[in-house]
């Protein structure tokens, strides 16, 4: 029963991450822009986005219905002691989105440039924070018995390895908008832009996960002890070379273009999944001890009653979402 | 306790900016749907203009309501971890459901918004009905959550160690169906009256037709709750005088029990002496009006511990509020809904009375969250688990309160602007059509 739930939380973080986790990584895209930004790119990023997410960030609610429902105390550990990232993720959250569309809604436009600002800095605010949740959840700093405000509430996320997971979840999303947007754009000029800055994050993505293993000292016996989290690298790696081939030396066809999307979300699923792999079945580590899901699971009943929710609720959704995206997103992945 | 009170402000503040733009996110779809279908079937190129402007709106709220919602699922963690922690596994499902139905939702708007001439006609009026009703599922599944905390369901409290957890029976409290159905009506009034004063406001001062096919529609919708919602807050009031007497107690200032209980109107309570100030009484009225009989006895707030007092005066004057505007919006609402039924133009006061009208069913309806969330103190879990016991331990609630009190402020500033410009551009439409077919 925990298992099937924890599958359900791992493939909405997952869905998450692919969906909603582009649409950050275009926010992203747009401040490295600094400003610069043409009108096609504009619009290229609001076609893409604009329909699907509001759909798409739903995925987190999922994900957090499961935890406080299935696993209450990780919800609650969390809520306290990491709450400082925590309300820097849903500052970021409130402010994207509202200035996604008031971008798009405002009726004169002469305020986009305000509306995109915010947009880009809160996009990247919010996913580096979202990458310090996830690493202070495992890094080991979390400590309920601390009564002083610096043990309790700030060292177990205000570190370099924290920092790190926050920078390498900005590379991870922008590498992956950066793929999706090539696929869209409809000039020549923008996707082979698009196509450069996906590899210029993916080399963000190599350094700051090099970053990550070298801050947070056990994290690499454990990766090599885990057969899963060894042959997802393995996967990404070679996704990774392959992707690089087809920029450098393939031309941009359908086909390439098509693929090179399937590639970058296999390389996010991959990085996801050994991320699972390497923590399971810890849902947090603390300073002394561990708590594990199994621990943190609710009684029967609940989960019983929680897993049979998700089931319903994913018959009625899916082919909702199928739809929307075969409206919407037929005509470019095809 | 200023730590508890910081928490309970910063609850209040969120939950009363979220149920702004979760109301309009339930009633607007179907006043879309009303002019959408009109123009289906007129073919009359002003209602769809009026979808369109309408769901321009619409677009910009459920944004905020979305991004304001999802702050509220940790904010209830980031402030209640001890209520959390029981409510998690017991009362869980129906926020479960909820992101279902929100998912559903998001995904019909995104269809409705941006599917115009993507999809067939039908379908797309469709997928503006899924918008609503889902909507309006959504609320009933959060509001059984809320029911669950006036009265708890679905477990054996055990001692703090919660067991025999049935989250069925958690979802089907007895207080969830009357509060969820009390809601509902309220969106459709709050909305309907808004809505409408804005339009007969743009219509006075304007005198596009647009704008008064605009007031009729709203105002239909939010005449006929309007009509019901009495009806319902008299079951409601019945169901908390019988569920928790504490409340009601604190809803009239009752503070001795009496047969021939008299109904007061207006009145300052004072909780140290007990006594009220001002005020007038309709003997036998409280009585009748708490269990259906002129002389049957209603309990005091004497008859209870003063620790479980909830707040006397701001429950009872947020219920004087609340029920006052329904009266008011009721009267309003059937003169209107008169001068439809005889096919009569509304008249120039009239128009005006509806502008003035704009902020009331949003003024009862936050006044009734105060009477539903003030007056079950001190519990979070009625008679389980107190709001105190419950309260984060972390530091600085005061600076997240600050925060989140300049960030809704600051969303509402923003908002108030955008739509002013909505509405010029609105208008400029209008003119420019005007020109063409004169
Ligand atoms: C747990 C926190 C929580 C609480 C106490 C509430 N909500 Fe909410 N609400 C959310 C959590 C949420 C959310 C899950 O975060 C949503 C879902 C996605 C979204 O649209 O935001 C949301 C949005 C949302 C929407 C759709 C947004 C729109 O159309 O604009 C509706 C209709 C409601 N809510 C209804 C309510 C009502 C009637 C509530 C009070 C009785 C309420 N919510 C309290
Ligand atoms: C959206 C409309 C709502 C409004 C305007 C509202 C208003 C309020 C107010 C004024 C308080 C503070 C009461 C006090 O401490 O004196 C409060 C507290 C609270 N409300 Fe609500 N409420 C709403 C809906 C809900 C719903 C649907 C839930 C549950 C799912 C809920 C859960 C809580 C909790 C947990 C607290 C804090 C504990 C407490 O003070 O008892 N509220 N709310
Ligand atoms: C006119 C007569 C009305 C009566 C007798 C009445 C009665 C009540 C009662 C007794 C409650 C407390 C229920 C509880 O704690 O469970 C309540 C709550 C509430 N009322 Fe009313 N009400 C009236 C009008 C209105 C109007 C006009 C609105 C808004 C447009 C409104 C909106 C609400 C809301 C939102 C709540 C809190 C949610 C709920 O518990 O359903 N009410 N009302």
């Amino acid at each position: 029963m925990v298992l099937a739930l924890l599958l359900f939380l791992a493939l909405s973080l997952l869905l998450y991450a692919l969906l909603g986790g582009a649409d950050f990584g275009a926010g992203i895209l747009e401040l490295g822009r600094m400003g610069r930004m043409g009108k096609q790119e504009h619009a290229l990023v609001q076609r893409a986005m604009a329909p699907v997410w509001e759909a798409n960030h739903i995925w987190l609610i999922v994900a957090v219905v499961i935890v406080f429902m299935g696993f209450p105390p990780v919800y609650t550990t969390v809520c306290t002691f990491l709450f400082i990232p925590l309300m820097c993720v849903l500052l970021g959250i409130v402010a994207r989105g509202c200035a996604f569309v008031l971008r798009y809604y405002d009726a004169a436009a002469d305020h986009s440039g305000l509306y995109s600002g915010i947009f880009a800095v809160s996009s990247a605010f919010c996913t580096f924070f979202l990458g310090v949740l996830a690493g202070a959840m495992t890094f080991g700093g979390l400590d309920p018995s601390a009564t002083e405000f610096g043990p309790a509430y700030l060292s177990p996320w205000l570190n370099l390895h924290c920092a790190f997971t926050g920078v390498f979840a900005c590379a991870l999303f922008s590498f992956l908008a950066a793929l999706y947007l090539s696929g869209e754009a409809e000039v020549k000029a923008l996707q082979e832009d698009f196509q450069r800055r996906a590899a210029y994050a993916s080399i963000g993505m190599v350094v700051a996960g090099a970053a990550v293993f070298a801050t947070q000292p056990g994290l690499v016996t454990k990766f090599i002890e885990t057969p899963l989290a060894l042959s997802c690298f393995f996967l990404a790696t070679l996704l990774m070379a392959q992707l690089w081939y087809a920029f450098r030396y393939m031309k941009a066809t359908r086909s390439v273009r098509f693929w090179t999307r399937a590639a970058g979300a296999g390389v996010v699923a991959m990085v996801m999944l050994g991320w699972y792999s390497v923590v399971f079945p810890a849902a947090l580590v603390f300073r002394e001890g561990v708590l594990t899901y199994y621990e943190a699971a609710a009684p029967l009943p609940v989960l019983k009653a929680l897993l049979i929710a998700l089931i319903v609720g994913i018959a009625v959704i899916i082919p909702a979402l199928i739809y929307l995206f075969k409206i919407f997103k037929w005509e470019v992945l095809e | 306790m200023s730590h508890l009170l910081a928490a309970r402000l910063q609850m209040a503040l969120s939950l009363g900016f979220h149920i702004v733009f979760a109301s309009i996110g339930m009633a607007m779809p179907f006043l879309m749907l009303t002019a959408y279908r009109k123009y289906l079937k007129t073919q009359d190129p002003e209602y769809k203009q009026l979808t369109r402007a309408w769901t321009k709106g619409v677009a910009i709220f459920f944004a905020v309501g979305a991004v304001s919602g999802t702050a509220l699922s940790f904010e209830l963690g980031l402030l209640w971890p001890g209520f959390m922690k029981y409510a998690g596994p017991i009362v869980g499902l129906p926020f479960a459901l909820e992101g279902a139905a929100f998912f559903l939702e998001a995904i019909a708007i995104g269809i409705f918004l941006y599917g115009w001439d993507k999809v067939p006609p039908r379908v797309h009026w469709a997928s503006g009905l899924v918008v609503g009703l889902s909507g309006v599922t959504s609320a009933f599944f959060v509001i059984s959550a809320n029911g669950w905390m006036n009265s708890p369901a679905g477990f054996d409290w055990n001692g703090g160690n919660p067991t025999n957890i049935d989250p069925v029976a958690a979802m089907l409290n007895d207080a969830f169906f009357l509060q969820a159905v009390h809601m509902t009506v309220a969106a459709f009034q709050a909305v309907g009256f808004a809505v409408a004063g804005m339009h007969a406001w743009l219509y006075k001062k304007r005198g596009y037709s647009l704008h008064l096919k605009a007031v009729k529609i709203a105002l239909l919708w939010g005449a006929v709750a309007s009509v019901v919602q009495p009806l319902i807050g008299d079951l409601s009031a019945k169901a908390v005088a019988g569920r928790q007497p504490e409340k009601f107690a604190a809803m009239e200032a009752h503070f001795e029990t009496e047969t021939h209980a008299g109904l007061l109107i207006g009145g300052i309570p004072d909780e140290e002496t007990g006594e009220v100030s001002f005020g007038l009484r309709l003997p036998g009225l409280l009585s009748f009006l708490a269990h259906g009989d002129f002389s049957s006895a209603v309990k005091g707030l004497k008859e209870f511990p003063r620790e479980d007092w909830p707040p006397v005066l701001v429950t009872h004057f947020a219920f004087q509020i609340m029920v006052g505007f329904g009266m008011l919006l009721l009267l309003i609402g059937s003169l209107g809904l008169w001068q439809m039924w005889r096919g009569k133009a509304f008249s120039a006061g009239f128009l005006k009375t509806l502008v003035l009208c704009i902020p009331f069913g949003f003024i009862a309806m936050e006044a009734g969250w105060v009477v539903t969330e003030v007056g079950r103190q001190p519990w979070i879990i009625y008679k389980l688990l107190r709001t105190a016991e419950s309260v984060t331990p972390r530091p600085a609630v005061w600076v997240t309160l600050f925060g989140y009190g300049l960030l809704y402020l600051f969303l509402c500033v923003v908002l108030v602007f955008v739509m002013q410009r909505q509405i010029k551009t609105l208008h400029k439409q209008l003119a420019k059509s005007a020109e063409g077919n004169p």
